[in-house]
């Protein structure tokens, strides 16, 4: 159990974080028709909560992202996924606003997954596990939100499934959400996009040491499963001229071909080692629930298929960005959220970026991105009265 | 409520370039003069979309001059990233194509700047500017202006003037008219011409505003409109 913050008494933070508990008097109804609570939602924090508290910036991540937005990962010892764009004098920076990311319903890093303990069984959930969605990640960062006692966000960021999150805070609690920053995403999952997910879960399940989801029982980990899931994903994150530009047909630390089925291409080695590595810091198990979560995500369904339906008279400030090289969620996916929010008026901004470094651009240094987000972020802070 | 105690970062100085701290407000001086002259159609604190806004000159006037809410569309990626990182609400996208989705009457003004000559439809788009607004107002490059009548009559050229400076094969202007055509083909519409003006080449309003007056000594015009019975 990661140290809750009601009990610390330290000044300069918790590189590791803080957990709540949350749901014990008012459980979380899930999508799936199951009651969830108590249970711990793991998240972190830069900045500081201002007076009138309104200048929180809930950051969502992606798939396989977590809590750790801008400080090192206490698993890998890496810089924070987003340090690119949340820090001192970046677009997101701590001095101005209050920075908060919560790891996911069905996460593996704190908050309550497949990986956590059953307290009816004793054993941890595995497949036992109830199925959750977007809108449930959701509902638990709003009771987070509602637990730090923070009503209203000047804004709601995220790439990819953050960005999902970010479209369905938006659509959820608009009167919360002062602007919305949905980032390389889609209003719902696409065909293609599901295609790729199943053959990561395949691959998974197909891993013998998966033991139908018991695999921590019987002390292993579908090690090989989840690093070929990965790999594939993977793929999915870069373009076709990236991989070009940074690897071609070059070998591996060699001159001629091994005429066998080692790693000769450097994009060979390049994908085996983002498998190997991705193992190291995420569970099997989570990483089904929340391919899932994301292949059940559309917003227009709820609303007879009319996604302008989903926004409602929203006083919202949209900020859309996507990628030219993004073919996971290309921009004509995006550009269907901007036509919905035109259609009810909304107060919408939408820059294409022009890249090659595919969907995985939007963790990358993009200068137009920094630009784009560094304009609207300051132009929201100033109506919203932020110095 | 408990405070949470944040991690702290350490400075990136240094390491990226600081985000741009929001330029003064510009001058009135400092847009194009027809720009200007829109400008002044307006209602102050009204509800405008500029179709084709370039790279926001006009709505960022108007946002800080006229304290409109302002809303933009552009077809270049570069001028709908500067719009965007200048603070103003804009979208890339195309007039052609992207007006439909619009509500109606969503809007005061839509403005449509010096854009329509390079529309693929631009009768499907006038029609689409007074359906979203309560007035549009349209400018263009008027065909019938004496120099260009001069230069394709005497020296059997395409024109090429301050307001037309494109050679023809390279020229994105598609579909050219005079200030007699536009107003016959609002007439066919049935939608109103509540204002005409025609500009001279320093792009302030012409001495002589009358029909084919107009029509030859207007380099640039701009026209306010509105669906037929709606002031």
């Amino acid at each position: 159990m990661l140290p809750s913050h009601r009990t610390r008494a330290d000044t300069q933070g918790a590189p590791e974080g803080f957990a709540v508990e949350l749901g014990r008097d008012a459980p979380l109804k899930l999508d799936c028709g199951v009651t969830l609570g108590p249970f711990t939602v793991a998240y972190q924090t830069y900045g500081t909560l201002n007076a009138d508290k309104s200048n929180t910036v809930l950051v969502c991540h992606a798939l396989s992202g977590d809590q750790h937005v801008a400080s090192a990962h206490p698993i890998t010892g890496k810089p924070g996924w987003w340090h690119i764009l949340v820090g001192p004098g970046r677009p997101l920076d701590p001095s101005r606003y209050f920075i908060v990311c919560a790891n996911v319903l069905g996460g593996c890093m704190g908050t309550i997954g497949p990986s956590s303990v059953n307290p009816e069984t004793g054993k941890p959930y595995g497949l036992g596990f109830p199925v959750i969605t977007i809108a449930d990640m959701v509902r638990a960062q709003a009771m987070l939100l509602d637990y730090l006692g923070i009503a209203n966000v000047f804004c709601v960021i995220g790439g990819s499934m953050g960005g999902m999150q970010t479209l369905q805070w938006a659509a959820m609690y608009p009167e919360r959400v002062f602007t919305a920053i949905p980032i390389a995403c889609a209003a719902r999952h696409s065909a293609q996009n599901i295609a790729f997910h199943e053959v990561g879960r395949q691959a998974i399940m197909a891993d013998p040491e998966w033991r139908g989801g018991e695999y921590s029982l019987h002390d292993t980990t579908p090690r090989a499963g989840l690093a070929v899931a990965r790999m594939a994903a993977h793929i999915t994150y870069l373009s076709e001229a990236a991989l070009r530009r940074k690897f071609g047909r070059k070998l591996q630390n060699r001159s001629a071909f091994t005429y066998g089925f080692d790693a000769d291409f450097e994009v060979e080695s390049y994908l085996r080692h983002q498998g190997i590595t991705f193992v190291e810091r995420f569970d099997a198990n989570s990483y089904l629930y929340i391919t899932r979560a994301m292949d059940y995500f559309d917003m227009a369904a709820e609303h007879g298929g009319v996604l302008a339906k989903a926004f409602g008279n929203t006083r919202v400030r949209f900020c859309l960005v996507s990628f030219t090289s993004d073919w996971l969620f290309p921009t004509s996916e995006m550009r269907e959220i901007v036509h919905s929010l035109n259609a009810v008026a909304a107060d919408v901004s939408f820059v294409e970026i022009e890249t090659d470094k595919g969907h995985d651009a939007f963790l990358l240094d993009e200068p137009e991105l920094h630009a784009t987000l560094g304009g609207f972020l300051n132009a929201a802070a100033e109506k919203r009265g932020l110095a | 409520m408990p405070q949470p105690r944040s991690v702290v970062l350490p400075s990136a100085a240094g390491v990226l370039p600081a985000v741009p701290a929001r330029s003064e407000a510009r001058r009135p001086t400092d847009i194009r003069v027809d720009l200007r002259l829109i400008a002044t159609m307006i209602e102050p604190s009204s509800r405008v979309l500029d179709v084709g806004c370039g790279d926001g000159q006009l709505l960022d006037y108007l946002v800080r001059n006229r304290g409109v809410v302002g809303r933009g569309i552009e077809l270049s990626q570069a001028g709908v990233n500067a719009s965007v990182a200048h603070g103003l609400s804009v979208v890339q996208g195309d007039a052609d194509t992207d007006l439909g989705n619009y509500p109606t009457q969503a809007f005061d003004y839509v403005v449509l700047s010096q854009t329509l000559q390079a529309t693929r439809n631009p009768k499907r788009v006038i029609s689409e500017l007074v359906r979203i607004g309560r007035k549009a107002i349209v400018s263009f490059p008027n065909f019938g202006y004496w120099r260009v009548r001069w230069q394709l009559l005497l020296r059997g050229r395409m024109p090429q003037t301050d307001a037309l400076g494109h050679q023809w094969h390279e020229t994105p202007n598609i579909h050219l008219c005079t200030i007699l055509d536009f107003a016959e083909l609002c007439s066919a519409m049935g939608v109103k011409i509540e204002r005409s003006i025609s500009l001279n080449p320093k792009g302030r309003a012409a001495v002589l505003q009358r029909g084919r007056m107009a029509n030859l000594f207007g380099e640039q015009a701009v026209f306010m409109l509105s669906r037929n019975g709606e002031r």
